[in-house]
């Protein structure tokens, strides 16, 4: 170690090798592209969009603007992904303290492989099964909302076919239970083992033990993992345009009606040109700008309660 | 609500430790007495932090562990049939090695932790006056009354141990046990620890285990030397005797020998 001191070189400033040149160099590159990409993103997405934002409102597919061209998709892949989102979080976490915190090592490793092994599943895959087999199963339930909570405007009148936007949050919520299940058991394993002895030695049950100490230490991971599930949500193109079958926005969840962007996209795409085309993309731009505040809110939210993080 | 004697006295009968195979610790049998400072010395490894945790079953956390013989507290033996060592830990408080407050909740939810958990519904006055009241009793009051909102990992290390004292004697355990509660502290932080120490045996019995054995000679009433006889062997307690005695006069060689720096 010595040695290697009295051979730095002997300018003024700090030395500088070769290597650490090169990492930095190369790591800072990898920044910077980054934002490139983002940014090259953002404006293809805002050129291609401009002449929607140019021409009249009768043009527009609806013939009544953009603005209502548009909202009933965000209101549908909004829905669709919030459905995913409340499902599949209580179920991920549960899944995540059995893992880390209640399983034995073995039994632990399957789960976690098991889930693993749920996130390789393509999403045709997802879709063709929600249509075949998951969606019929559904009909049935559906007759029973209807009747018993048919009250409310979400559960007004039961699809025959089961292709709603219900099918496909339910299908959603299962695609993007592996990532949030992946993260939150990542950071629950990571509870400092002082804080979990903390509360045993206050009296505390497993499970207070686990209220008091793994579940405050693993939220902003668990927020993290969630927002990564709503941003695939958001985003998931194939299932939801397989099992959907689109019409135009409804409260009712379990009826024909609903799109999402992603699907709507896909499915217009191939025969879109001039101002549909132009249509298409700005829907896209609408989409990319929700998952970035979406992101943004994330992080907020992780930020707010720092102060409080594990970091001690 | 209030307990009269909350300080208790604990006898231990032949108690052996076990990790799976390997035997932790040999046949102690001791009694310390209610309101006094028991210190266990010893060099690393001989087993008085593993004992320690014996008193209110935190070794059980560790898989595989487990122990024969018998701890009791005012006759009720700990590991009697049917005992839940939740109960038992409620009833002996713990303070660790490194100050460990809850990093998510304030200085004040720090303090009232094991009070929320034993899921009694305080009211916001009687929360504040307990809170108040503990941390006094960890002599941090002063230093906190105007931050009480804060998280508790904004502290000090020794003002985080102190906490960490207070939420232990929140919840009104008989017994206090620390293992090695300054040995992550600056010394004048040791001091205020060993002051409230000092303080804490007008109500609890309190049993510590400490590397530092002038901190042993000052805080404690009676001390305990464990040793073991070579590297694999099981740790067991060689003396056990007022401290001025130990200190002073001991019977044992090893304890002379250790106590004077010939070892460990």
């Amino acid at each position: 170690m010595s040695e290697t001191l009295t051979r730095t070189p002997r300018r003024s400033g700090p030395a500088r090798r070769v290597g650490d040149v090169i990492f930095s160099g190369t790591s800072r590159a990898s920044a910077l592209l980054i934002l490139v990409i983002l940014a090259g993103v953002a404006i293809f997405l805002t050129v291609e969009a401009l002449p929607v934002f140019a021409s009249e409102s009768e043009e527009i597919t609806g013939g009544q603007g953009f603005v209502s061209y548009v909202w009933p998709l965000v209101a549908g892949t909004v829905v669709a992904s919030i459905i995913a989102m409340v499902v599949a979080t209580p179920i991920a976490v549960g899944i995540a303290l059995f893992v880390s915190h209640y399983a034995s090592r073995r039994v632990g490793q399957t789960i976690g492989f098991v889930i693993d092994l749920l996130a390789a599943v393509p999403s045709v895959v997802f879709g063709m099964w929600g249509m075949q087999v998951f969606a019929p199963k559904l009909v049935p339930v559906f007759g029973w909302l209807e009747e018993n909570l048919g009250f409310l405007p979400f559960f007004a009148d039961g699809s025959a076919t089961g292709r709603t936007l219900l099918t496909a949050a339910l299908v959603l919520a299962v695609m993007i239970l592996p990532i949030i299940t992946s993260v939150s058991r990542e950071v629950f394993v990571q509870t400092p083992r002082l804080h979990e002895e903390a509360a045993l030695a206050l009296g505390a049950t497993k499970w207070e033990m686990i209220r008091t100490a793994v579940i405050p230490f693993g939220t902003p991971g668990v927020i993290g993992g969630t927002m990564l599930g709503l941003g695939r949500a958001l985003g998931e193109t194939m299932a939801v345009a397989i099992i959907l079958s689109p019409g135009p926005f409804t409260w009712n969840l379990i009826g024909t009606g609903n799109k999402t962007i992603p699907a709507e996209i896909a499915l217009n795409f191939p025969e879109a040109a001039g101002l549909r085309l132009s249509e298409l993309i700005a829907a896209g731009l609408v989409l990319f700008a929700l998952t970035l505040a979406v992101n943004l809110i994330a992080r907020w939210i992780v930020d707010r309660r720092s102060e409080f993080s594990g970091a001690n | 609500m209030e307990k009269s004697a909350m300080s208790k006295r604990i006898d231990i009968n032949d108690l052996n430790i076990f990790y799976g195979a390997f035997h932790a610790v040999k046949d102690v049998s001791m009694a310390i007495e209610p309101k006094t400072v028991t210190a266990f010395i010893g060099p690393s490894g001989c087993g008085k932090s593993t004992f320690l945790r014996t008193l209110n079953r935190m070794h059980e956390v560790i898989p595989g562990a487990r122990v024969e013989g018998e701890v009791s507290i005012d006759g009720r033996n700990l590991y009697g049939r049917g005992v839940d060592p939740v109960d038992v830990r409620r009833e002996v408080g713990m303070v660790f090695q490194r100050p460990n407050p809850f990093p998510t909740m304030s200085i004040k939810e720090n303090v009232l932790a094991g009070v929320r958990l034993n899921s009694k519904r305080l009211s916001t006055s009687a929360a504040d006056e307990l809170a108040e009241r503990s941390l006094r009793g960890a002599n941090l009051w002063n230093e906190v009354k105007d931050r009480l909102d804060k998280p508790g990992s904004s502290l000090s290390g020794g003002q985080q141990q102190r906490l960490c004292i207070a939420r232990a004697i929140a919840v009104r355990p008989q017994v206090l046990l620390m293992d090695e509660p300054c040995s992550a502290l600056d010394p004048i932080s040791t001091l205020a620890i060993e002051d409230l120490i000092n303080e804490l045996k007008s109500d609890y019995t309190v049993v510590i285990v400490t590397h530092n054995m002038q901190q042993a000679a000052r805080v404690s009433d009676r001390t305990g030397f464990f040793n073991l006889e070579a590297t694999g062997q099981p740790g067991q307690l060689v003396e056990f005797d007022d401290t001025q005695r130990i200190f002073n006069n001991p019977a044992q060689q090893a304890t002379e020998d250790y106590i004077s720096g010939r070892f460990g």
